[in-house]
């Protein structure tokens, strides 16, 4: 029951609401849960509340990911 | 699926192989049984969806805990809520996943769907309009784990300060630390590491569960919900296994914080406080729960309607309680596909989609 | 014309025939229907196929189509599918006490084009009153009538090991965009319902002789369901590769908000066809000469492992079983 998905803030209705995209399709999400929202954001969406703001470090994270891997590769062999 | 960079990645088979490959190496040289649990029923359900089962080395376990929050609700729950619709008293507005678990004379809360008298919410603050639309008592089935909940208190929270007279909450809550303690007093141990729910810690945070490592000695991992997400949280449980460590790693960090979601835990503790709480298959667990405060008791729904106080009663031959903490698997109970299915089932963890037979049932255990 | 059914337009008496002659009549051309006969006088030189099948879609109108689309299309695509060119069908309407007359004449309007846009004659027809909150608004059953056109038979028991898997179309559509109307979910993103007349494609297969082996539209249960159903009573296995399917993007991601998986989900314009392994190229190539078919893909192939059970290979390499669908289609968010 803990699923959610990565939505994209297009535009901030209110303090309480604001409309997510994915795709073509839109959502109303409640952000109030949430703390500093913008738009163009990537925020997590759980049962129409956004729970969290996805920090754009994805990429770098993966290197990191890659990175530790390799050094671990002697460990494991 | 994701329309989206960065996300796309995740599912990026290349990473995917790479991981495990890795983890195969590491499994070898471990050179013994390896049980991993993931306590979050949407890892369940994605593990297998993904099929991470099959691409594991056969000395890596992984079993399902307490995960699924329909699972883990006492029998008793539904038979209160179906009492609460039967009777006419209120208006019963629940989450999608609740409303197939059969009560205990076999009846669901789904043979009152299109009546009115039961609403489907996909979020909490659809009760908004609901409690508008009707004079009747509204009472929200309060199931869920920490995810969950702030979303259903900003609502509560929201329709109190509006002064509204007919919604109520029936709480059954639960939240995961205390769980996680429960099942690693059991002796011997059986778990060596945890998955760790994402989304859960999206709100707790890493450090809600730093007592693996200073105080239980067991690694874990928080973990996002694709493959790529899923294999490397095993991979740096094996990891820290493998050397001797007991860190609770992070490999969901562009959604999970170190201290979690603080706003989102003040208006769930705004509105509700720890309590003892009762889990199906596991039995009390103290402050495993959360409960309404004192100055919300108004909308209780459980002292407002008096509703009968939540026991644990399996069905005779039921494995649950032994499934749900990873103990048995669900092939080990008698009735696994055999008097409990999907369409027909006997025990929580065949009830709910996410449930560890369920899953099982679905999905199989195919070899590569 | 803001009127409304009322029970008396099924009672048999002069508002049952006004509500006939000036509604319904016109809709229906064929001169064997004018006739206002009990039965209709059919005559056919070939074998024929005999198909039924009753429409309850709720709500009745979805982007991409209504009610009455999908009883003459789905029909259709029965006889389609099992080798036949449709040629006549009934319509028997159930309606409910307090329908629009002008929804039912938005009904029956797009019944008759679609009739119309598979060369099909309605020939015989009935309609029934029940009271309110007995019915959905309009429900419609259909029978059709085809002949034989593919001379080999179709049948799972025609597959064999090495035998490719195709799916003539993206997959989906039309169980998203029920499901947002349904619900009056604030998604849909504009996903319309994939529902159309499927006889050219199959019409195209049936040049495969007797490499094609059985093919089903994918209607409920989505392909998961149809996969399954074809190869659950053979000695066989299917692997299938979650990557191969034709998904567009927009379906995708409604499904992914909606937590649904897009396999179970309905389509209303897409077949599953089982061909000889070295005539898949083929098929899809022939498929790719129609708009309906222009992303048919070959998704997986006829193995001798896991007799009766579909086997999914997922994106990460990793494999599990491919159920049927179980539950209904709730909008879950789990």
């Amino acid at each position: 029951m803990c699923l959610a998905i990565p939505m994209k803030i297009k535009r901030i209705n209110d303090e309480e609401t604001a409309l997510a995209e994915q795709g073509n399709s839109e959502l109303e999400v409640n952000i109030s849960l949430v703390e500093g929202v913008k738009v163009g954001d990537y925020v997590i969406v759980h049962a129409g509340f956004a729970i969290e703001v996805l920090e754009n470090e994805d990429a770098e994270e993966r290197l990191e990911m890659f990175r530790r891997i390799q050094d671990q590769a002697d460990v494991s062999r | 699926m994701y329309p989206d960079e960065p996300y796309r990645k995740r599912n990026d088979p290349e990473a995917g192989k790479i991981i495990a490959e890795r983890i195969q190496g590491i499994a070898e040289s471990l050179g013994r049984e390896i049980n991993i649990m993931e306590v979050c029923g949407t890892h369940t359900v994605s593990l297998r969806q993904a099929g991470i089962h099959s691409l594991l080395p056969d000395n890596i376990n992984l079993i399902s805990g307490p995960g699924c929050p329909v699972c883990v609700t006492p029998g008793s729950y539904i038979d209160n809520a179906v009492g609460l619709v039967e009777s006419g008293e209120a208006v019963v507005a629940s989450f999608g996943d609740m409303l197939k678990v059969p009560d205990s004379k076999g009846k669901a809360l789904s043979a009152y769907m299109g009546t009115g008298k039961v609403r489907t919410v996909y979020s909490p603050t659809e009760l908004s309009e609901i409690v508008r639309e009707t004079d009747k008592p509204v009472v929200f089935l309060g199931i869920g784990f920490e995810t969950t909940i702030p979303g259903i208190a900003s609502v509560f929270l929201k329709e109190h300060a509006q002064k509204t007279k007919n919604l109520y909450l029936y709480c059954a809550f639960k939240t995961v630390p205390q769980a996680l303690k429960v099942l690693l007093s059991e002796k011997p141990r059986y778990i060596d590491g945890f998955l760790l729910p994402g989304h859960v810690s999206v709100i707790i945070g890493r450090k809600a569960y730093l007592f693996l490592e200073s105080e239980e000695g067991v690694p874990g991992a928080i973990a996002g919900f694709e493959p790529v997400d899923m294999l490397l949280g095993i991979y740096s449980i094996l990891l820290n296994i493998s050397r001797k460590e007991n860190r609770v790693e992070n490999v969901y960090s562009r959604a999970v914080r170190e201290e979690g979601n603080p706003k989102a835990r003040e208006i769930m503790e705004e509105l509700l406080k720890p309590v003892d709480a009762l889990w199906r298959g596991l039995g009390v667990i103290p402050v495993s729960g959360m409960g309404l405060k004192r100055e919300y008791k108004e909308m209780d729904a459980e002292s407002v309607f008096g509703l009968s106080e939540l026991t644990n009663k399996e069905p005779p031959g039921c494995l649950c309680s032994e499934v749900i903490q990873g103990k048995a698997k669900p092939p080990d109970c008698s009735l696994f596909n055999d008097g409990c299915t999907p369409e027909a089932p006997i025990g929580p963890c065949m009830v709910s989609f996410e449930g560890t037979c369920s899953a099982y049932l679905r999905y199989g255990d195919v070899k590569v | 014309m803001k009127d409304y059914i009322k029970l008396e337009h099924g009672s048999g008496g002069a508002l049952s025939r006004k509500l006939l002659d000036s509604v319904v009549y016109p809709f229906f051309k064929s001169s064997i229907y004018k006739e206002l006969s009990d039965s209709a006088s059919l005559s056919l030189s070939r074998d024929i196929l005999f198909t039924t099948d009753t429409y309850v879609v709720d709500p009745p109108f979805f982007p991409g189509g209504d009610i009455g689309k999908l009883a003459v299309f789905g029909t259709c695509n029965d006889l389609a599918v099992a080798g036949g060119k449709p040629e006549y069908l009934s319509v028997g309407l159930i309606l409910e006490e307090g329908l629009s007359i002008t929804d039912l004449q938005k009904v029956l309007s797009s019944l008759s084009n679609a009739a119309e846009e598979a060369d099909v004659l309605v020939v015989t027809g009935d309609t029934k009153v029940v009271p309110r909150g007995k019915g959905g608004e309009i429900f419609i059953n259909t029978s059709g009538i085809g002949e034989r056109e593919f001379p080999h038979s179709l049948s799972p028991l025609n597959i064999v090991e090495g035998d490719s898997v195709v799916v003539t179309g993206p997959i989906g559509a039309h169980g998203i965009s029920v499901l947002a109307a349904r619900e009056r979910l604030g998604v849909g993103g504009g996903v319309v319902s994939d529902c159309a007349f499927l006889y050219p494609l199959c019409r195209a297969l049936f040049s495969l002789g007797d490499s094609l082996r059985f093919m089903r539209d994918a209607t409920r249960g989505g392909v998961a369901a149809i996969l399954n159903e074809t190869i659950a009573d053979t000695e066989k296995g299917m692997e299938v590769w979650e990557e191969a399917f034709p998904i567009d993007e927009d379906v995708a991601s409604v499904a992914e908000i909606l937590g649904l998986n897009i396999l179970e989900v309905a389509n209303e314009g897409v077949i599953v066809a089982v061909v000889s392994g070295d005539r898949a190229e083929e098929a899809c190539h022939l498929l790719k000469e129609y708009p309906l078919g222009r992303k048919a893909s070959v998704v997986g192939r006829v193995t001798e492992e896991y007799r009766g059970k579909v086997i999914l290979k997922t994106r990460i390499g990793g494999r599990r079983f491919l159920d049927f669908p179980r539950g209904l289609l709730l909008p879950r968010i789990c």
